[in-house]
């Protein structure tokens, strides 16, 4: 594929909608601005309702929007139709044609754009060779297991050689293990083509596992934009911090500075987290555990009392109450570790380091 | 917040597709030329008509004349009383198909009855009515010697009417029952209600927008019809037919035309409540899909009288249709009926013009259907799929034709284009020829076509077309390409649905056909009329014959060639 990558620019790009009930107009979108660098592969994420399939089909041409431009490399887009703008998109339901088989489905695109025959031919093979679909060529598409329709859905819009691929939640149909199998999947093939792709899906954990870049909406704004470590150890807020992974807020005081630590208080209980520049004592600061960085323990930490204690196989999941603050947290491998009951104290300990602190 | 933007970026690119854009154009153009300017010529005439300048002087003038008034007063009877019965009986009906095991013999009979009247004409009934219970009447004279039974009026078009409007209810009723999830029944039987109490306090309530529905959609069909109590209403006249003698007869465009502004009012507003009150209603109370399926009754002192009563029922309308072929076989009517004869047949061809009358019928419908179906599914195309400014208007206006009674349509074409466009001379060349005769055609199929493709549509995921239109397609080759292969089934069905109703349709075309066109329809109201009953036999079995073939040949087709096959054949 010798074409020369393009990336996607949004810039201030707002869409509003009108609330059939209610009749009142509200922001689906608002005053969004996302660059997405030529050759990368970024995950537009949020619990739903939050703009991002909006976004999508904006950068697909569905919808156009009341603010801002959208540039594809440097051209910008925004009165282009969808079969006019060089993106492809793998739809949520796949969206195969029905009537026409694999071949012939993979072929639509190319067909569009009267090549000749022998050259199809020859790319829809290598396309389907591609996401290892060979011999199949001559299905019917009711024929094909879940996970095969997504291939070929993906082969299609992989074969017009597009210079964005538009995914809109392609495995939400597909079982949890398929799900997986399926992510990996098309992660190879956009390193394999080198293809820019953007991808919307609400799901977490698909979107750590495939993405350079993941950005987080929520109610129709960019929350929180970087990469998946990024994200994960330095969220820009409890709703960030909240939808990525587990996390538990741990909301308190800050009494003093001990080395490159700060002490916090919560309920006159005393704990530190890394110092950041900036932090003042007296105020307060939420510190956000995630429930694998920190362990119960008889002697160290803050006290707290045992509300829930379960066997999970690779870990043990224990919700404790430090004060009136809940904290899930998870000991892996327990097999030789002691085991605490609901309704013992003990001590919540963790390292400073592996905490991360938000104003409140 | 302005949505400005958004709304100028959508225009700009519809505007960027100019298939669609002249599409749009040209169907606005036929929809307000052929459905809302002879309405439209028909409110001005009948508000300037006699004196000139703005008046009521026309009303106030057909208000006068008693034959209307009572015109009027009839029609809402009728409508109401056939109403009420054709509900009942298909309610009966349906439930039995649903509800009660039936053995095969009655099975069949009941499919037979929901095709009878979609492939006969629509008059048909009442030519049999005549024949079986009239003053000259098989059943009355022959066998219940009864010699002065009169059918003509008030009765004879109720009964006539419930038995060509009742399938319609039990075809809807049948939609609605099978929607009803059994396991609420169900539910209630295990709390202690017999069934007659599930009957009344779940089946029942659950129906209740469904049967008002039914009862309105009955209703309008009935006051809009023509044909009945033309032949059968004997000096009972309904609106329909005081409208045709007012234009016919008394020679009054003006009066004619203020009457069918009345007759248009009292059908738009029953359909207004039909449409947006109940039919929304009715669905959305019974969104539930079944979940399994249905316990069938089985207990035989139901099972009986109920299947009995019914195939009785089904059997008496079906041997009303048998009876008109039959009757074209002897030599005459009431008095003679041995030997059978092909006579009746033979004239029709020979003397009556009848090569000529089926030619003409034959290819005026041929050259409609096309257009129809292929119409009707651009239309309920940009209804489901597109969004668009002029959306809500065509949506609209091929609705409303769906409430505009035949007879209505044909006075505002008489009005609207014998003198050109607003009398100004302009397209006048139309008027009197088979184009605005194919025109009508189309008109009044396009809605039962265009409901039917936006069903289909609704059930085909929006994201199939999108990704066509995202690999790079335009709206064509969407259309030709994804849309239609989709809904072929629909379109082959729609195609012949529009071809029977069209060599059938009797009510505007009477009033716009000229002695250049002879229509098989129209020969036969004639016949009839005269009493000659063996020729209008005659040509009501062709035609039948001819319909019965159309749709026979369609179903064939959809079976091999049709979508669904191809799909569940690889299931």
């Amino acid at each position: 594929m010798e074409k020369i990558k393009k990336g996607v620019r949004l810039e201030h790009i707002s869409k509003i909608y009108t609330d059939p009930k209610t009749k009142n107009d509200f922001y689906a979108v608002k005053d969004t601005s996302i660059t997405i660098d030529p050759g990368t592969f970024v995950t537009l994420l949020g619990p739903s309702g939050c703009g991002k399939t909006t976004t999508l089909r904006m950068i697909a041409g569905f919808e156009s929007p009341d603010e801002g431009e959208i540039y594809l490399g440097d051209e910008p887009i925004n009165s282009l139709t969808p079969n006019k703008r060089d993106t492809a998109m793998v739809f949520q339901s796949y969206a195969l044609l029905p009537h026409y088989n694999i071949f012939d489905n993979v072929a639509y695109g190319l067909k569009l754009r009267k090549l000749p025959k022998e050259e199809i031919r020859d790319r829809v093979l290598k396309i389907l060779d591609l996401v290892e679909l060979t011999g199949m060529e001559t299905r019917m598409t009711n024929q094909l297991s879940g996970g095969q329709q997504q291939r070929v859905a993906l082969a299609r819009a992989l074969v017009i050689e597009p210079s964005v691929l538009l995914f809109d939640e392609p495995l939400s149909n597909l079982d949890a293990k398929l799900r997986v199998q399926m992510r990996t999947e098309i992660r190879r093939i956009q390193q394999e083509v080198g293809i820019t792709a953007i991808y919307v899906t609400h799901d977490q954990s698909e979107a750590m596992a495939i993405s350079d870049n993941i950005i987080i909406m929520d109610k129709g704004v960019v929350a929180q934009m970087g990469t998946p470590h990024q994200i994960y150890y330095n969220p820009v807020n409890e709703f960030v911090a909240d939808f990525i992974g587990e996390a538990n807020f741990l909301r308190g005081t800050m009494k003093g500075i001990e080395g490159n630590l700060a002490i916090m208080e919560l309920n006159g209980q005393r704990f530190k987290v890394e110092y950041h520049e900036g932090m003042e004592e007296g105020r307060q600061y939420t510190a956000v555990l995630r429930p694998e960085a920190s362990c119960l323990s008889d002697d160290k930490g803050v006290s707290c009392k045992v509300v829930l204690s379960c066997f999970m196989g690779s870990y043990q999941n224990y919700h404790v109450m430090v004060g009136d603050s809940l904290v899930r947290l998870e000991e892996y491998n327990p097999k030789n570790k002691k085991i605490y009951k609901v309704g013992d104290q003990c001590r919540l300990d963790f390292d400073p380091a592996s905490v991360h602190v938000l104003p409140c | 917040m302005a949505k400005g933007q958004g709304a100028a970026l959508d225009k700009k690119k519809l505007m960027a597709d100019p298939v669609m854009v002249t599409t749009i154009v040209l169907l606005i153009t036929f929809l307000s030329l052929f459905i809302l300017y002879p309405l439209a010529i028909l409110l001005v005439d009948s508000f300037i008509g006699d004196g000139g300048g703005l008046s009521f002087s026309v009303f106030s003038r057909i208000f006068k004349i008693p034959t209307f008034t009572t015109a009027i007063t009839n029609t809402l009877k009728v409508g109401f009383m056939v109403g009420i019965i054709a509900t009942a009986v298909g309610l009966l009906f349906a439930y039995v198909e649903v509800y009660v095991k039936m053995n095969r013999f009655a099975g069949g009979l009941f499919k037979v009855v929901s095709m009878l009247p979609v492939v006969s004409p629509p008059f048909v009934l009442s030519l049999s009515m005549i024949m079986l219970f009239g003053k000259a009447g098989i059943i009355t004279r022959y066998l219940l010697k009864i010699y002065d039974n009169s059918v003509y009026g008030f009765w004879g078009i109720v009964v006539v009417q419930s038995l060509t409007f009742f399938p319609v209810c039990y075809m809807m009723f049948k939609g609605l029952l099978k929607n009803i999830d059994p396991s609420l029944e169900e539910a209630a039987r295990d709390m202690g209600a017999s069934r007659f109490k599930v009957f009344t306090s779940v089946t029942f309530p659950l129906l209740l927008p469904g049967i008002g529905n039914a009862f309105l959609v009955t209703f309008i069909e009935s006051i809009a019809d023509f044909a009945n109590p033309m032949i059968i209403g004997g000096n009972y006249d309904t609106l329909a037919t005081t409208i045709y003698l007012q234009i016919t007869g008394a020679y009054d465009k003006a009066g004619a035309a203020a009457m069918a502004v009345v007759l248009l009012c009292i059908t738009l507003a029953m359909f207004i409540v039909q449409k947006y009150v109940l039919e929304a209603r009715s669905t959305a109370t019974l969104t539930g899909k079944a979940s399994r399926g249905r316990m069938l009754i089985e207990d035989k002192s139901v099972r009986i009288p109920l299947t009995t009563l019914c195939s009785l029922g089904a059997l008496f309308v079906v041997m009303m249709y048998i009876c008109v072929p039959i009757g074209a076989l002897f030599p005459t009517w009431g008095f003679k009926f041995f030997p059978l004869t092909g006579k009746w047949f033979k004239l029709v061809f020979t003397r009556y013009n009848g090569f000529k009358a089926f030619k003409d019928s034959f290819m005026l419908s041929l050259i409609a259907a096309p257009i129809t179906a292929l119409l009707s599914m651009i239309i309920s195309y940009l209804v489901v799929k597109r969004k668009f400014r002029s959306k809500a208007f065509i949506e609209a206006v091929s609705m409303l034709a769906m409430a505009v009674p035949g007879t209505v349509l044909g006075v505002g074409y008489i009005r609207g284009f014998s003198g050109g466009l607003f009398h100004t001379g302009l397209l006048q060349g139309l008027y009197g020829t088979g184009a605005i005769l194919i025109i009508v055609f189309i008109i009044r199929s396009l809605p039962t076509g265009t409901r039917s493709g936006i069903a289909a549509l609704r059930q085909i995921d929006k994201s199939i077309e999108e990704s066509a239109y995202d690999m790079g397609a335009d709206s064509f080759r969407v259309f030709t390409t994804v849309t239609l292969p989709l809904i072929k089934d629909s379109f082959l069905s729609g195609l012949v649905t529009a071809f029977v109703r069209s060599i059938t349709a009797i009510s505007a075309i009477i009033l716009l056909v000229t002695p250049q066109y002879l229509l098989i329809t129209v020969q036969i109201n004639e016949f009839a009329e005269k009493g000659s009953f063996g020729l209008a036999c005659a040509f009501a079995s062709i035609l039948i014959l001819i319909t019965y073939g159309a749709v026979l040949l369609m179903n064939l087709f959809i079976k091999y060639f049709g979508t669904s096959r191809k799909f569940k054949e690889a299931e």
